[in-house]
């Protein structure tokens, strides 16, 4: 198989003297040269302002953005460009849909306690601008999504469920397309937070069937400050602009303004032009690997990191989910996360402590915070063993 | 541990091992704040470990308690002290905390973005330091 590794020159890098063990993919992954030169060369050879300009420049960028837009379509299966909008992010993504989806007072939002921040707060924030309701699926002792909690919550009420494909802190694959299923039976809507599946499952936005997708570049090997949201045309169709600027409008007098058509309704302003055309690198190159081997080496790479972090004595692993994706989070037991994350850091190991933005489940969990390992589809066993060591030799140190 | 101890004992460090396991040794002899004290009042809020703090005037020196949840940041807390600790408010605010973590090569420590409220802490000494100078 493809070395990988080689197309990332960071991963080449030392850090603290030790070669880097970089295992923060969940944060963000590393670019590799492809996205990397990509941007380069849009800054070098054709940068200008895209749409509506009458030179060279501006029509090649114009067409590589919207060339960008239909690999988005494409790789999540979308039915067409005008369901993908561009955002500065998965967090953009959710407030996008937060602030134009209508939603009555005495209507209720689902979430659950597993969610993000960034998938919390835009509908806490909106509850309380509208009089909605909000609600969080719990979460068993294992990490699970609790469906049985799920569907006695979910009611003629709910007007949209919020939930992550795959939890950042956990690493639990949620069952999402049963979630999908029970929601539309109420006829209510699925918004599905995507940030940390869409690099290690194949979406199908349509299979799903789900209303919304939301995704950021930089976590699967894309530039950062770039973002996607999917929705349903007619959806989206029925949704207000949000901001509105140049771009999102057809015509503008100062007596009023009608709007530009789908997707440009919804991106006011001068897009990330280099973040698109990053973004659609970054999935030309994913498109040329053989991800299926990749994805499975990945997830065997997790279980033996998990099975033999279980093994260590002096830390306990938090969550066992039924189904796993490239997290695994533990907490030291004589020491804080962040003990462990700074003596790893010392050794060249680069993950993740703390709350990892999701405090409901950190409280649920009943933790502190725990240390994260995320992988990606450049690590090696070799990153497992240099992380079980050091590991081992964090814990000693206390 | 005074200063003088410290620098000297940092000055034969010649791996981070050898640095990291006395700067948790330092911790483990820095006495705990009773649960009743660790209260939000007293918290110095950092975005992983938490750090808190207590402070009392007596006669014309501060005397500080100070406590965190994570072992390393309680033996940088015990630099801290070596530092600080019933001194005049117009020593505290006169002595470089950055200067001697950068000569201990524990700079990033007290770095904005570590967020490990060891920075936050510092600056909270010295402002009640200025209230009481």
């Amino acid at each position: 198989m493809h070395d990988i590794r080689a197309d990332f020159p960071i991963l080449a890098r030392d850090a603290h003297a030790s070669p880097l063990v970089y295992l923060d993919n969940a944060a963000t992954t590393q670019k590799p040269v492809a996205v990397i030169e990509a941007v380069n060369d849009y800054y070098r050879r054709y940068n200008a302002n895209v749409h509506r300009a009458a030179h060279a420049l501006a029509e090649e960028a114009t067409e590589a953005m919207e060339m960008a837009r239909a690999k988005v379509a494409a790789f999540i299966d979308a039915a067409s460009t005008r369901e993908i909008i561009f955002t500065r992010g998965t967090t953009e993504s959710i407030n996008l849909v937060a602030a134009c989806f209508g939603i009555k007072s005495g209507s209720r939002i689902l979430i659950s306690e597993m969610e993000h921040h960034s998938n919390i707060v835009p509908w806490q924030m909106l509850a309380e601008r509208t009089g909605a309701q909000l609600d969080a699926i719990r979460v068993t002792t294992t990490g699970d999504l609790d469906l049985e909690d799920f569907r006695t919550k979910l009611d003629e009420r709910t007007a949209l469920v919020a939930i992550a494909h795959v939890s950042n802190a956990l690493g639990t694959l949620n069952d999402i397309g049963s979630v999908i299923a029970d929601t539309h039976a109420v006829g209510a809507k699925v918004l599905i937070d995507g940030a940390q599946a869409v690099l290690h499952l194949p979406v199908s936005v349509k299979a799903l069937d789900c209303d919304f997708y939301a995704f950021s570049a930089h976590k699967m090997f894309g530039p950062t400050g770039i973002g996607v949201l999917y929705g349903k045309e007619r959806l989206l169709e029925a949704m207000p602009p949000w901001q509105g600027g140049g771009e999102m409008i057809e015509r503008v007098t100062l007596e009023g303004t009608t709007y530009n058509r789908l997707p440009y309704k919804f991106e006011a302003g001068t897009p990330h032009i280099a973040g698109i055309i990053g973004l659609g690198a970054a999935i030309d190159y994913l498109s040329a690997l053989p991800r299926d081997l990749l994805v499975d080496r990945e997830e065997k790479l997790v279980h033996l990191a998990v099975n033999r972090l279980k093994q260590m004595p002096g830390l306990r692993m938090v969550g066992e989910p039924r189904q796993r994706i490239s997290i695994v989070s533990f907490v030291p037991l004589d020491a804080h996360p962040h003990d462990v994350g700074m003596l790893l850091d010392q050794q060249g190991i680069a993950v993740r402590t703390g709350h990892h933005c999701a405090m409901p489940l950190m409280e649920r969990m009943c933790v502190p915070g725990t240390v994260r390992a995320s992988f990606s589809l450049y690590n090696s066993a070799d990153d497992v063993d240099r992380l079980l060591t050091g590991v081992e030799k964090a814990l000693s140190f206390v | 541990m005074d200063l003088d101890d410290i620098r000297d004992s940092f000055a034969f460090f010649d791996d981070w091992e050898d640095k990291y396991r006395f700067v948790i040794d330092l911790g483990k002899s820095l006495p705990h704040l009773e649960e009743a004290l660790r209260t939000e009042d007293n918290l110095v809020r950092g975005c992983q470990s938490q750090v808190w703090l207590v402070s009392a005037t007596v006669g014309d020196r501060l005397h500080l308690r100070i406590d965190s949840d994570a072992h390393i940041v309680r033996g940088l807390i015990s630099i801290v002290l070596a530092a600080y600790q019933d001194r005049t408010p117009e020593d505290i605010l006169a002595f470089d905390m950055e200067e001697l973590f950068s000569d201990l090569d524990l700079l990033t420590h007290l770095s904005p973005t570590r967020g490990n409220g060891l920075r936050a802490m510092v600056s909270r000494i010295r402002e009640t330091a200025r209230a009481a100078a």
